[in-house]
């Protein structure tokens, strides 16, 4: 880890690397990354509710009842609002119900079911949010987590058919074979990325279509499948391979979402309390000094990504295991971006990252009896999510929105900003200059942190 | 780039003002309610249906599906219920929320639903499921499904006939097809297809050829999902340069991109699933269109329902009861030889007959 004298990392390759433009965007980049980590809980919050208002209003602007009585607004606006408000209250209370209780359920069973759901859904999310979570914390851009799953479901799942084996040897074999699946994905990123400087973000989107053709083609082997139908579809995994029930039959939920709460803790731990944990944030912090204060840069490099991969292709597997057990074109989803979102809203922390999944899971599960019920398009669940992630990823947006003080804590400027318009625009834009500073001049990259908290 | 802005932003008033004006409209009478004499009388009968992931807009089987429904929904006047599915994960929740939704019946469409839909049929017996374009899984079914109706279709022997008519109507000898992800229910189309193109070279001492299927290979090109129609454009233009003039993309809204392409290189369209002419973009080019009628089967298993007529019996559609068929020519009515079109019509029969059987290893069995 600490090797002395010259350092193995600085390999030619990595040190044209830093020269030039390449490195000016990579140095922004990991910035843009650390700020997202130091968001304040408020402004998730806040993003939320704003995601809510505009999802309000597209339901509104979706529904014909809205549409029919906003065409005589001016004769009778009660109508409209009246409308308006059951529309909104039906929508928005369905999305509950299927999210976490249903007190209009016919059973107590059927009652408390949606949250089980909910943990359902979220189970894949936290674990590859988390290993999003990890490579945003060491400065590193993983958009790879779609493949990692897929790399991580497949094998999990190959191996939960293919072999027969005693009940718990088998299960913890699967899941090994998936986060050892998704690692490979991910490790090859690492290496890439340690080895040569290549940029980890085009490298992940391109293993992220590489694993989905890779599973199209396993889909049409006979050997793979093993269904004799011809039909792209994989063979059930074997019951002693599944991941058990937790509350048994009319549940879902299975013990996947332990596995989540355990992930979380040792992600916890990684990143906080073991070395190898330090030297992570601390390549993302500031790589330049990292590597003079002698980590192994290229070794850390790699082995984020490959952990990363761990995590997302651990959850492919417990997707596969727990909920779907067979393989299908489609089995990750939109899931590796989900848990992007689920990253940067749970802050790149570990227990950020958990809530951030119950969450998405919880819309997801909602909105499935929102469609149902209301009619309201599904979609909306997706504009959600995305309203979220842009205010998230444009913090002042929000703290303008709210008038909230500036992220540093001192007061808004408003009056000197008047005084001396040409002071470098927005606060925000200021305290990005000041940072641009401490960090080009290579001093301690604490400073800049508690200048940004 | 200025002239842009102020265009869109007179547009934005324009828009606005037209929202004002129309909000000035008068306010309904009370009485509305009930006064909607047009729609047909209730019945008291819900019909759900689940997508898969291509949604109600993909002009094929999950466009097909809704419009049955919503076609059963005006005439019987039914109550319903819809889910979208955006992935895998929703397919069994979204099965299992209809059937708490208390629906009488609910459509599945496309295979990837057969697991949801036969673990409800089998737990909810008082429900009837009805499952598109796939057989319910036997070796895993316990016993006899009751309430599970498959609705397959086999589109290889109209495909047949689409294959005949592009062969007797190519110009440069050459005709092609191509897929949007290999799986039977896209294939079973091109083996037909491609055995239609034999059938001619066969009656005529023909040689045309056909490129992007090779039906003993079972390999030809694909563009790889169902949505993109840039792809859809690129394999088209690689079909052109083979020679081909004459295209079949069997690819839902990936082969709209074949349309343009098409246009430019003055070559001919074949549509599959829905009538092309009707609902494409490209009546000018389309030759004919290979019809799946799967609104018409929705419509009618509810009816069934609804007469309380509903049974497990798999419906097939095949030329013989119209589940299948060869749209008209349209505008290419005139253009196609009278020999051809009696050939066809004698093929058909003959088909119908069983005197030709259409054999794909991807057609429903």
């Amino acid at each position: 880890m600490t090797d002395s004298g010259p350092q193995p990392g600085t390999s030619p390759a990595q040190t044209s690397k830093q020269e030039g433009p390449w490195a000016e965007a990579e140095g922004r980049l990991s910035r843009a990354l650390r700020d997202l980590s130091q968001t304040s809980w408020l402004v998730t919050v806040l993003s939320v509710v704003v995601a809510l208002v505009v999802g309000a209003v597209l339901i509104l602007g979706a529904n014909e009842e809205v549409q029919g009585s906003l065409s005589y607004f001016f004769a009778q606006p009660t109508d409209f609002l009246e409308t308006s408000f059951q529309v909104l209250r039906e929508a928005y209370s369905s999305l509950f119900r299927g999210a976490v209780f249903d007190w209009q359920a016919s059973s107590v069973e059927r009652a408390i079911r949606p949250l089980t759901e909910t943990m359902v859904y979220s189970v894949p999310l936290i674990l590859a949010g988390l290993g999003i979570a990890i490579g945003f914390r060491s400065g590193m851009l993983n958009i790879g987590g779609q493949g990692q799953i897929i790399l991580g479901a497949t094998s999990a799942g190959f191996l939960g058919y293919a072999l027969s084996l005693p009940a718990g040897l088998h299960v913890l074999l699967a899941l090994a074979g998936g986060i050892i699946g998704g690692a490979i994905w991910g490790g090859i990123a690492g290496v890439l990325k340690a080895r040569t400087g290549a940029n980890e973000v085009i490298v992940t989107i391109m293993l992220n279509n590489i694993a989905i053709y890779l599973l199209a083609w396993l889909l049409k082997q006979d050997w793979f499948k093993q269904t004799g139908s011809n039909q792209p579809l994989s063979s059930s995994v074997d019951e002693s391979a599944q991941l058990f029930s937790l509350l048994g039959s009319g549940f879902r939920i299975h013990a996947g979402f332990l596995i989540a709460i355990l992930a979380t803790v040792f992600v916890w731990w990684l990143l906080e309390r073991s070395t190898i944990g330090f030297e992570f944030r601390a390549i993302g912090e500031n790589p330049e000094a990292a590597r003079t204060a002698g980590i192994n840069v290229t070794k850390a490099t790699a082995l984020v990504l490959i952990v990363a991969g761990g995590l997302a292709g651990l959850g492919g597997a417990a997707h596969v295991l727990g909920t779907e057990y067979r393989i299908a074109g489609g089995i990750a989803g939109s899931l590796g971006f989900d848990a992007i979102t689920v990253a940067l809203l749970g802050r790149s922390k570990p227990l950020g990252t958990f809530l951030a999944g119950l969450l998405l899971g919880g819309l997801r599960a909602g909105g499935v009896l929102m469609q149902a019920q209301t009619g309201t398009p599904i979609d909306i669940v997706l504009v959600l999510q995305a309203v979220i992630v842009l205010m998230i990823a444009a913090p002042p947006l929000v703290r303008t929105i709210f008038f909230l003080p500036r992220a540093d804590g001192r007061p808004r400027l408003k009056k000197k900003h008047r005084r001396r318009p040409q002071a470098a625009g927005t606060d925000e834009s200021a305290s990005r200059e000041s940072t641009l500073a401490t960090a080009d001049s290579g001093s301690a990259p604490t400073t800049t942190q508690e200048a940004d908290k | 780039m200025k002239r842009s802005f102020k265009t869109s932003g007179a547009f934005a008033v324009t828009a606005a003002a037209a929202l004002v004006l129309s909000s000035c409209g008068e306010a309904p009478e009370e009485e509305s309610e009930g006064g909607d004499a047009a729609a047909a009388e209730e019945v008291d009968y819900k019909a759900c249906v689940v997508s898969d992931e291509g949604g109600w807009d993909d002009r094929s089987f999950n466009q097909s599906a809704y419009e049955g429904l919503q076609m059963a929904i005006d005439e019987i006047g039914i109550q319903h219920a819809e889910a979208q599915s955006t992935a895998e994960s929703e397919y069994a929740p979204n099965v299992d929320t209809m059937v708490q939704q208390d629906c009488d019946l609910v459509f599945g469409v496309g295979f990837l639903l057969e697991e949801g839909l036969r673990l409800a049929a089998e737990s909810n017996e008082d429900t009837n499921f009805a499952l598109i374009d796939s057989y319910f899984n036997e070796e895993e079914l316990e016993g006899e499904l009751e309430n599970g109706k498959p609705l397959v279709f086999n589109t290889g022997e109209a495909a047949y006939l689409a294959g005949y008519v592009a062969a007797a109507m190519t110009e440069t000898g050459t005709v092609g097809t191509w897929g949007g992800i290999q799986i039977p229910s896209v294939t079973v189309f091109m083996d037909g297809y491609a055995d239609g193109v034999d059938r001619y070279n066969e009656d005529n001492d023909g040689d045309v050829e056909l490129v992007g299927w090779d039906k003993e290979e079972q390999s030809g090109t694909f563009s790889g999902d169902f949505s993109d129609q840039t792809q859809g454009g690129e394999v088209t233009e690689q079909l052109l340069s083979q020679g081909a003039d004459i295209v079949m993309p069997v690819a839902g809204n990936a082969g709209v991109g074949a349309g343009p392409v098409l246009e430019d290189a003055d070559a001919k369209m074949i549509w599959v699933d829905s009538d092309g002419y009707e609902s494409t973009d490209f009546p000018d080019i389309m030759l004919t269109s290979v019809m799946k009628e799967i609104g018409q089967s929705v419509y009618a298993t509810i009816e069934e329902g609804v007469a309380g007529e509903f049974t497990s019996e798999p419906y097939v559609g095949t030329l013989e009861n119209d589940g299948v068929g060869l749209a008209p020519f349209h505008d290419f009515e005139d253009e196609v030889p009278s020999e051809v079109q009696d050939a066809i019509e004698q093929l058909r029969q003959e088909i119908i007959d069983g005197e030709t059987v259409v054999e794909s290893e991807n057609a429903p069995s």
